[in-house]
């Protein structure tokens, strides 16, 4: 996974870099997973196509992780594999491969309580691209 | 290296941070050179600094001994709102809405039970559902979880869990006014359905303790705390539906907050105008999961009295498990306090922060009314507790608040590399302290050394007159999530 956990005394801070924006986006989405749950257990048996929108780049990022979170604790989805399909300054749509949760098969590292706005960014750096998030935990 | 926020020392326990920029009014860390200097490059200070951005806020953004780095507000923060000029902030509660303690005491003596602590923490890790994505004993209906929203702790005690008493002695006898499920979204309602009566997971808990010193003995005969007594303590909050009703309001207001011209150092800072429509929906969505918060450490208790009974094989009025008293320590409040001598209606925001309130406060229970609000301060998993008693010192001072715990110091990730190689269940053990824990990352990450020494903490709110020490009670047994 190409994303690297900094620290943050009280929350999780991830720091996700990639080639292109759309790397990015999708590898905070398998960061996101990844620290939920052993991605080896989850199977790619369910496609759902994934639409946020947002005031700029920063704020899709968020927007994004935010619906994500919400379809592993509202909706118990297990996310294995992101397409960034398009992304926009202001929209974003992905396709999302994984499955729904079987306490039997699968198990959960911990409580992500939310996805914080806090230092949010997708940059552009010398080498491609970055973002940062912050997780509740 | 210390944060680069800029401090001028008051007293032994009062930092300033004398306004630059766009800070309202100064900031006012409760703490001492020790607490300072172990921060080390937290930035909780810079975030006290810019909570001082917002508009409306009254004398200072303060924060207690336990503060450290958060999001948006830093954790341990305080800050009060005019309720003309002023803001709600969604990031200024946390996502954990009503996040709280309770304590339980009882007629069990630690020489009658020693043997028993074992038996009564795999009871208790048996019987209360903990852990991530735990479901609770009940799935609501929508009309049940609405009224649930409304009606607070007394929805369960109509429900048969628990007594008309434990009412009595919990903050605002556990409902909070103004909750309007109306306001709460569809997905925070479907969050919310099964998690009642859960404990959660993280740095929340069941701990079964010992009164171990009383520091002021009128007050602890009033709060009915001997030594050698066993007691529980529960700290757990509004599960995903409050977390749900947070992230939904701050993204609302994230949108917004622009249009009403505020400039914010920090987007999870977003916030509304009280006197607006947006700020009036999220208190009434804050309020439906302050009273979801309450009704769970409600279930929560009566399934560890039902526990107690059960192993130790007693009758209720053997066992007499009493609530001793519940605080929110994550909450948004409109309180009437003095400012300059005058007495001001506030929006006071308290983020891992304990109201306080003073002797003879009518919001304190009648039969406490003598010695102040009871404030509880759990530490860390190895250590225990304290029972302090609210002054006027923090009412005039503090907005009749004070510290919530021992406070991080430690990154989670920090913690779980520092056990490499070692037992945390032995070591607490050793310690003379039974854990055990759903999750197997959870006590690696708890681990004692990842917060700041609680004698430390509650000495400074002591000292500086925001709080009473009454007693300490050490663990015993822990179940954690």
């Amino acid at each position: 996974m190409g994303y690297r956990i900094f620290d943050h005394t009280a929350d999780l801070g991830v720091e996700i870099t990639g080639a292109s924006q759309e790397e990015v986006y999708a590898g905070a989405a398998g960061a996101l997973f990844d620290l939920l749950t052993d991605l080896s257990s989850v199977r790619e048996s369910e496609e759902r196509t994934l639409t946020v929108e947002g005031e700029g780049p920063d704020d899709l990022l968020v927007n994004f992780l935010r619906e994500l979170l919400y379809s592993w604790n509202g909706e118990g989805f297990l996310m294995k594999h992101c397409t960034v399909r398009e992304a926009a300054p202001r929209r974003l749509t992905a396709v999302l491969r994984g499955e729904t949760y079987d306490p039997a098969r699968h198990r959960i590292r911990m409580e992500i309580k939310a996805v914080t706005y806090h230092q949010a960014s997708i940059r552009r750096t010398a080498a491609g691209w970055m973002g940062k998030v912050v997780f509740d935990v | 290296m210390m944060s680069d926020t800029r401090f001028r020392r008051i007293d032994e326990w009062r930092w300033e941070i004398p306004p630059t920029g766009g800070m309202r009014v100064p900031g006012l860390l409760y703490t001492s050179e020790k607490l300072l200097k172990g921060m080390g490059a937290d930035e909780g200070p810079r975030q006290v600094a810019n909570v001082a951005h917002l508009p409306g806020i009254v004398k200072n953004s303060l924060a207690m001994p336990d503060m450290h780095w958060g999001y948006g507000f830093p954790i341990g923060g305080v800050a009060a709102f005019d309720l003309d000029e002023g803001i709600v902030s969604p990031g200024g509660v946390g996502y954990d809405i009503n996040c709280g303690c309770r304590l339980m005491t009882t007629r069990l003596r630690l020489t009658d039970v020693r043997e028993r602590i074992p038996a009564l923490v795999t009871a208790l890790f048996q019987n209360v559902p903990s852990g991530v994505g735990s479901r609770g004993p009940l799935k609501l209906s929508q009309k049940e979880e609405r009224q649930v929203l409304v009606e607070g702790a007394a929805w369960a005690v109509r429900h048969g869990y628990g007594t008309a008493a434990d009412l009595e002695t919990t903050e605002d006898s556990g409902v909070m006014a103004g909750a309007d499920p109306e306001k709460v979204s569809d997905r925070a309602l479907l969050r919310g359905k099964d998690q009642l009566g859960t404990l959660g997971s993280g740095n929340h808990f069941l701990e079964i303790e010992v009164v171990e010193e009383l520091f002021d003995e009128t007050a602890a005969a009033a709060f009915g705390l001997e030594p050698g007594q066993i007691c529980v303590l529960i700290h757990s909050g509004s599960r995903g539906l409050g977390y749900q009703v947070c992230d939904d309001y701050l993204a609302r207001m994230v949108k917004h907050v622009g249009e009403i011209g505020i400039d914010l150092p920090d987007r999870q800072l977003a916030c509304a105008r009280l006197n607006s429509d947006r700020g009036r929906d999220y208190l009434a969505a804050m309020a439906c999961a302050a009273n979801y918060a309450w009704t769970n450490r409600q279930m929560l208790m009566h399934r560890t009295r039902e526990t107690f009974e059960k192993t130790l094989g007693m009758g209720p009025r053997e066992l007499g498990m009493r609530l001793l008293y519940d605080v929110c320590h994550n909450i948004a409040k409109i309180e009437t306090l003095p400012v300059e001598g005058k007495e001001v209606r506030l929006c006071v925001h308290r983020k891992g922060a304990t109201r306080a309130f003073p002797p003879g406060h009518a919001a304190v229970p009648q039969a406490y009314r003598k010695a102040g609000q009871p404030v509880l301060i759990p530490g860390d998993m190895g250590t225990g507790s304290y029972v302090l008693a609210g002054t006027q010192g923090a009412f005039t001072e503090t907005f009749g608040s004070a510290c919530h715990g021992a406070g991080r110091v430690m990154s989670r990730t920090q913690a779980t590399k520092s056990c490499r190689g070692r037992s945390i269940p032995r070591e607490m053990a050793e310690r003379g302290v039974i854990v055990m824990a759903s999750g197997r990352g959870t006590l690696q990450e708890e681990i004692p050394e990842a917060y700041k020494n609680l004698d430390d903490v509650v000495e400074v709110v002591h000292r500086a007159g925001l709080s009473r020490k009454v007693a300490k009670l050490r663990t015993l047994g822990c179940i954690k999530g």
